[in-house]
């Protein structure tokens, strides 16, 4: 399977997520848990889906990187900066 | 304008409580997400990208300074300074923490505004004119029927559960600028024998399947108008389907039983219900209508207009963001949101801030927010435009590009929004840059783009002149043209010009129609959708396509 990463949105603050090996949430998805295993996958939505400090969490394809794991689509590119029109959002931290 | 009375803000403060208690729920743990959600889509609170989005509703588009200035005070305190004004007469802040939102709601409250019913299938906000009242070609004032829709939709027990959302529009006058043939309910104010009365429109949308609505009623009398539209609405009820999402809308009802039987239901539906109506709607409307009555307009010289002209900036502005007034003594002022380079909609809390003292100080106190996602200042004393100019030049809003190619609707997009396929803002941008730098914008004339991240076209691609819809093409961002839409009166669902762009291209093929246009009219004053009409798709598609007009040839 193309590998893949858990991400959501925090409750609080609606800024994207991922989900670590660690069973924490980082806000930046080379921390994530990089899954090559289908059934393993799954198992891991189940527990993301029951938490109830983030929402609508869901399998994001990603790729491996240097520095851990990378978007893939574009969309969840988006997602680990912010908006192109503004330096707002997590760019604004980097 | 409409003021609440102490029914309204009972109203409010009741369900505002109701919303803070459910978000403490929320927070705590007592409410499930999949709880929650339908919770807060009915209070406008939506979840996007990067964080959640507040869509407030602006009734018909109208504001006074205090709500403007209430806006600002927003956008400051709770969001990043500045707030997106859409092509529903609403404004979305981008990123409100959920804490935050109770607080929100309660400070739109203190000026008579909410977010109630801007999300879900229920009747969303109701859109008008954003020139009623003060244009020269109107009937009547569209907005004491359309506030009387608002307090009649407003939390109405029987529509908050309709198939698909609903979206009512309203006009006054024949040149339709509220794209009333693309409303699942259009709604023109006509005259006929001396009285007033209604055509009622139905059936219109955009989106994946885009429909000009159909005439349901030709002439509706003015006091026929309430049980009228709550038969629409109760006939769409039980027939829309709720099977397929994508076929729930009332323009597919429509186009699935054929106008003539929806018609006859409604006909049926009217029948039974208008006993009911007893007058006290109409009492309401008589009193609705106080609040609209013209300001106290003053007749008197236009001072040193003319003389300003001698100013070619001054004068280029006056010639692109002024209509003509009912009253010869006055103007309407169009705001351009849509500097060159800056994201179509927006505006800071100083932009907000500035527009509230001008309306207070010239406008009396009205603004408009238009569907093409400008500001109106309906009134304005000719007399006092060099004034409201030169205010508007010191916070960059005076840009004289309103109707011209830079004067672009674009939706969110993939920059904020967790539906689209593909960002609108970059493009919007990079094309009003690129005719600036040619500047060719004012030769070009009159010319609306309209640009959609999605096939759900929030930015109204289908009756843009030149649409372009932004798609994911095998995980890269794709733009297609549809190419002599009209969102008006005479509405035309463009033509798809052919394959589609890259995001390099895109700016480029805009670049080439426009050339192509400017080689084909007959003459500067043939405007570019007139130069559609008489020749057609094709010179435009070998000016997108020149490749393939050569190997077909």
């Amino acid at each position: 399977m193309t590998p893949k990463v858990i991400t959501a949105n925090a409750l609080l603050s609606g800024d994207a997520i991922w989900l670590t090996a660690d069973d924490q949430w980082s806000g930046n998805i080379s921390e994530a848990e990089l899954i090559e295993d289908e059934a393993h996958g799954q198992i891991r939505l189940l527990d993301a889906l029951m938490n109830g400090d983030v929402v609508g969490a869901y399998l994001a394809d990603a790729a491996p990187g240097a520095d851990g794991p990378q978007p893939v689509h574009f969309r969840e590119a988006f997602r680990t900066r912010g908006p192109s029109n503004y330096a707002h959002g997590k760019q604004e931290s980097l | 304008m409409y003021h609440y009375n102490d029914f309204d803000r009972a109203f409010l403060a009741q369900r505002n409580a109701q919303f803070r208690a459910q978000v403490e729920r929320r927070i705590d743990g007592s409410l499930t997400e999949d709880e929650f959600k339908p919770l807060r889509l009915m209070n406008g609170l939506y979840l996007q990208l990067h964080a959640y989005m507040l869509r407030v509703a602006i009734p018909y588009g109208t504001l006074n300074s205090a709500q403007m200035r209430q806006l600002a005070m927003i956008a400051e305190r709770w969001d990043k300074g500045y707030g997106h004004f859409t092509t529903r007469q609403n404004i979305q802040f981008n990123w409100p923490a959920l804490r935050d939102v109770p607080d929100i709601l309660d400070a739109l409250a203190d000026v008579g505004m909410h977010a109630i019913q801007t999300s879900g299938n229920t009747i969303r906000n109701v859109t008008a004119d954003h020139f009623a009242g003060a244009a020269a070609d109107e009937i009547a004032d569209p907005r004491p029927v359309a506030e009387l829709l608002r307090q009649w939709s407003t939390d109405h027990p029987e529509f908050q559960f309709l198939p698909r959302k609903f979206k009512i529009a309203v006009t006054g006058a024949e040149a339709d600028r509220a794209v009333i043939f693309s409303h699942d309910i259009g709604i023109q104010i006509v005259q006929r024998g001396g009285e007033t009365g209604y055509r009622i429109i139905i059936g219109g949308g955009l989106g994946r399947t885009p429909m000009i609505g159909k005439v349901l009623c030709d002439y509706l009398p003015a006091e026929d108008l309430l049980p009228y539209v709550e038969s629409i609405v109760s006939v769409y009820n039980l027939l829309g389907r709720r099977d397929n999402k994508y076929k729930a809308r009332i323009k597919i009802t429509v186009h699935e039983n054929g106008i003539d039987t929806i018609r006859d239901l409604v006909n049926d539906r009217f029948a039974l219900i208008r006993p009911q109506f007893s007058g006290v709607d109409q009492d309401m409307l008589r009193g609705i209508a106080r609040h609209f009555a013209l300001p106290d307009l003053q007749a008197g010289s236009a001072g040193n207009f003319e003389a300003a002209k001698s100013d070619p900036i001054f004068r280029s502005w006056a010639d692109t963001n002024l209509t003509a007034h009912r009253h010869p003594d006055y103007a309407i002022v169009s705001i351009s949101l849509k500097k060159h380079g800056a994201t179509p909609g927006d505006a800071s809390s100083a932009q907000m801030r500035l527009m509230a003292d001008l309306a207070e100080g010239y406008g009396h106190d009205e603004l408009r927010i238009s569907h093409e996602q400008n500001v109106i200042l309906p009134h304005v004393h000719k007399s006092d435009l060099p004034a409201v100019h030169a205010a508007l030049k010191s916070a960059g809003l005076a840009t004289a590009n309103i109707g011209l190619i830079s004067d672009i609707i674009a939706c969110p997009g993939m920059d904020y929004c967790a539906l689209a396929t593909a960002r609108s803002i970059p493009v919007a941008q990079e094309i009003a840059e690129r005719f600036d730098a040619l500047k060719l914008e004012h030769e070009i004339g009159p010319l609306k783009i309209k640009i959609s991240g999605c096939i759900n076209a929030c930015g109204h691609h289908h009756v843009g002149h030149i649409g372009i819809l932004g798609l994911d093409r095998a995980g890269v961002e794709n733009y297609q043209i549809t190419l002599g839409g009209d969102g008006t009166e005479t509405t035309v669902i463009g033509e798809r010009a052919g394959p589609g762009f890259s995001a390099d291209q895109i700016v480029s093929a805009v670049e080439q129609l426009v050339r192509a246009y400017l080689s084909l009219r007959t003459a500067p004053d043939e405007t570019f959708i007139q130069t559609y009409r008489r020749l057609g798709l094709s010179p435009f598609k070998t000016a997108l396509y020149p490749q393939e007009q050569a190997n077909a040839a």
